[in-house]
């Protein structure tokens, strides 16, 4: 079951992972696990070039999140940075029809759904908690509590299924996001098992990146993560996750396993997260400095850069013009962040429920009294 | 006469009929029809699709059905025991309750939880558990108890219904207990769910109760009866949101109320209801707002629930206070 054994690549942790696009921008036409699944892409040059655009802009946009938030602009922020082509190579690889359920630093693979970045920012700076509808987008209300997303994932996997809509090329697929402290959670346990018994049409999308706040992946696990799958009974694949041709492979071809009955797979994307957990965290108080200089050489975007230059499918003022365009989004974004108007005090009460209820009704009124109490009192 | 829970059975089969998005799920709900055979016959005739024996995992019950519910299903799920609800109360409470807010009205999750709940079956520990005040607690849930077999049939057919996420409490103790049901009638014609309902008439106390209790507090009212003493006994059937306006309605005329459940005292709903008539009725009350509730111990062993329970004499005992103020 466990498919990412013995495969090539360099650079890689122990068991392998596959990778397709060395940290030196070396491109592997294809590569072969164990049970004798080849995973390769086929891009032209403008996919290859529209790849970077998605990591430069993701990264870009994260940054000037992060930046928002030292200003107080945000409440609080959870950066993607490290974690681009884990997040731009799944989500590229997903077919409009798909689902998407994310956790809550998915900004990339709702990047590349298509959807207006600022879409999340509100749930961020507090005018809002998400607010959005998943079937509309086809990507899921972010979610905050760790791992629980996997089970609303699984079920709606099953959902797919009693209406038909697997086994076949143009059936639907769901993935669920989520990270290597989620693994140890009892729900996303549950949700491996209820897929696996009910051969749902899922890919749980498990971005390794190596920590859960301050706490290593050796206080999660005693084996690989991908290993998991196995006793649940399907497979488990580990990617290099700062890969963007890697993980949309691995993630294609899990995606369409789903989508033609062949139920769910486990794919570990190995990454690392280059930033702090969110804006709150400190991250020097529990990882060294070598290490995070050690995995800034196998960054995601500077391999595609090495290679796109290597093979000679860019002109040369491409790069500057990406970054251009890039930063022309992050300002257009910081501009629409900073218009997004409050709520008004009165909509406290709106949406507890869809059919309402008196008592809401009665402390609605109470509180709309009390607000116009204050009327003309300087308050 | 048909039993309180053929009556269940009954509405589930008839709101898997009338809805082709009704999905039953839960542990030992197909085949077996439920270890109180509620689900009796349903998988046989709806299939394994729309009856589904779930995995043993309770928060799999509820997060499956979260994503069934985004998909457009209605997700009927079955917790097998009170006390088994407690794995699945993180998807409850910050994901079923939350998720219409979170999404500012764009995601409805039309679930309903059904929770046989309640003593004096003589079960062992966490079979007889009164958990209702948890989820009335929590916005975003709406939450009612059944009391009799014409309820029971309307009741769960009006929470299927519902787009809110309701939490449905079914007395155990009486699954057994017989009344008219008309099985033909119109959902329309029903009780709103969120409804109270005077289930008998009187001047000279109100007695408040929901669920398992209600037996309990007519049969006070009965004995009361015989000492010249008219008990108004109000079910409540909706615990959130609570239907205040019969309740401070009744007592404004009777000056006073007694309220009845088998959850502990502290910080229970009867608390809860206290305080609102007290800030109500102040001027109609004779006497404090009384309560008569399970002690503010875990759920005892069998041999002694009888002591635990409230009963006819601890309600008349409490209705005899309420005068002697």
């Amino acid at each position: 079951m466990a498919k990412g054994e013995s495969v090539a690549g360099t650079d890689i942790p122990a068991g392998g992972f596959v990778q397709l696009l060395t940290p030196d921008g070396e491109r592997f036409d294809s590569v072969t696990t164990a049970d004798g699944t080849t995973y390769s892409v086929d891009f032209t040059d403008e996919e290859y070039r529209e790849l970077y655009r998605d990591l430069v802009t993701v990264r870009r946009l994260d940054t000037e999140a992060v930046a928002l938030q030292r200003q107080g602009e945000l409440g609080i922020w959870a950066s993607l940075l490290g974690q681009e082509a884990a997040q731009v190579g799944s989500g590229r690889a997903l077919r409009p029809q798909d689902m998407a359920f994310p956790t809550y630093r998915e900004h990339g693979v709702l990047y590349t759904r298509g959807i207006d970045p600022i879409m999340p920012f509100g749930l961020f700076r507090g005018v809002d908690q998400g607010g959005w509808d998943p079937n509309e987008f086809r990507f899921n209300q972010y979610t905050i509590v760790i791992g629980s997303q996997t089970l609303h994932a699984t079920g709606y996997a099953m959902g797919v299924t009693m209406d038909g809509k697997t086994g076949s090329a143009d059936g639907e697929a769901v993935i669920a996001y989520f990270g290597d402290g989620a693994t140890s959670q009892g729900e996303v346990n549950e949700a491996f098992v209820w897929s696996g018994v009910f051969n749902a049409p899922i890919v749980f999308f498990c971005q390794n990146n190596q920590y859960a706040i301050s706490e290593p992946l050796e206080r999660q696990t005693r084996v690989p993560l991908y290993q998991r799958a196995g006793g649940y009974g399907f497979p488990g694949i580990r990617v290099d996750g700062n890969d963007v041709l890697a993980s949309y492979a691995v993630t294609r071809q899990a995606l369409d396993n789903a989508r033609t009955g062949q139920g769910p797979t486990l794919i570990e994307a190995y990454t690392y997260r280059m930033g702090a957990h969110t804006s709150s965290d400190d991250p020097t108080r529990y990882r060294i400095a070598s290490e995070v200089e050690a995995w800034k050489a196998k960054d995601p975007i500077s391999r595609l850069r090495a290679f796109l230059t290597k093979q000679k499918i860019v002109k040369k003022d491409f790069f500057a013009q990406v970054d251009d365009e890039a930063t022309t989004k992050a300002l257009d974004l910081r501009e629409r962040v900073l218009a997004m108007p409050d709520p008004q005090p009165v909509t406290l009460f709106d949406h507890v429920y869809p059919n309402g209820s008196p008592e809401l009704d009665r402390q609605r009124a109470v509180f709309t009294e009390y607000q116009a109490s204050f009327e003309g009192s300087g308050h | 006469m048909i039993t309180l829970g053929k009556a269940l059975n009954h509405g589930l089969r008839r709101a898997l009929e009338d809805d082709p998005k009704v999905v039953i799920m839960g542990e030992d709900v197909g085949k077996l029809g439920g270890v109180f055979r509620i689900t009796d016959g349903l998988q046989k005739d709806f299939g394994e699709n729309r009856v589904i024996d779930t995995p043993l995992a309770e928060a799999g019950i509820i997060g499956t059905a979260v994503g069934l519910a985004i998909r457009g299903y209605r997700p009927v799920c079955e917790i097998q025991f009170d006390g088994f609800v407690f794995p699945a109360y993180n998807q409850i409470v910050a994901q079923v309750a939350k998720m219409h807010y979170r999404s500012q009205g764009k995601v409805r999750l039309p679930i309903v939880i059904r929770i046989p709940f309640g003593g004096g079956i003589g079960a062992v520990e966490h079979h007889s558990e009164s958990p209702e005040a948890y989820f009335a607690h929590t916005p975003g849930l709406k939450v009612v108890s059944c009391s009799n077999p014409a309820d029971a049939y309307s009741m769960i057919q009006q929470a299927i219904a519902s787009d809110d996420p309701v939490i449905f409490f079914e007395p155990k103790r009486r699954y057994w207990e017989k009344g008219e049901v008309d099985l033909s009638s119109a959902l329309p014609a029903a009780t709103p769910l969120h409804s109270a309902r005077i289930v008998r008439p009187g001047t000279a106390a109100t007695l408040l109760a929901y669920g398992p209790m209600v037996r309990v507090a007519l049969d006070a009212a009965s004995a009361a009866a015989e000492d010249g003493r008219e008990l108004e006994v109000i079910d409540l059937r909706s615990l959130s949101p609570i239907d205040y306006p019969v309740i401070f309605e009744s007592v404004r005329r009777t000056g006073r109320a007694v309220v009845v459940h088998e959850a502990p005292g502290n910080v229970g709903l009867g608390a809860e209801i206290a305080a609102r008539i007290t800030e109500e009725c102040f001027y109609s009350l004779e006497a404090p707002v009384l309560r008569v509730t399970g002690y503010d111990i875990p759920y005892p062993a069998a041999r002694v629930e009888e002591e635990y329970l409230p009963d006819l004499d601890r309600v008349l005992d409490a209705v005899d206070r309420s005068f002697g103020w």
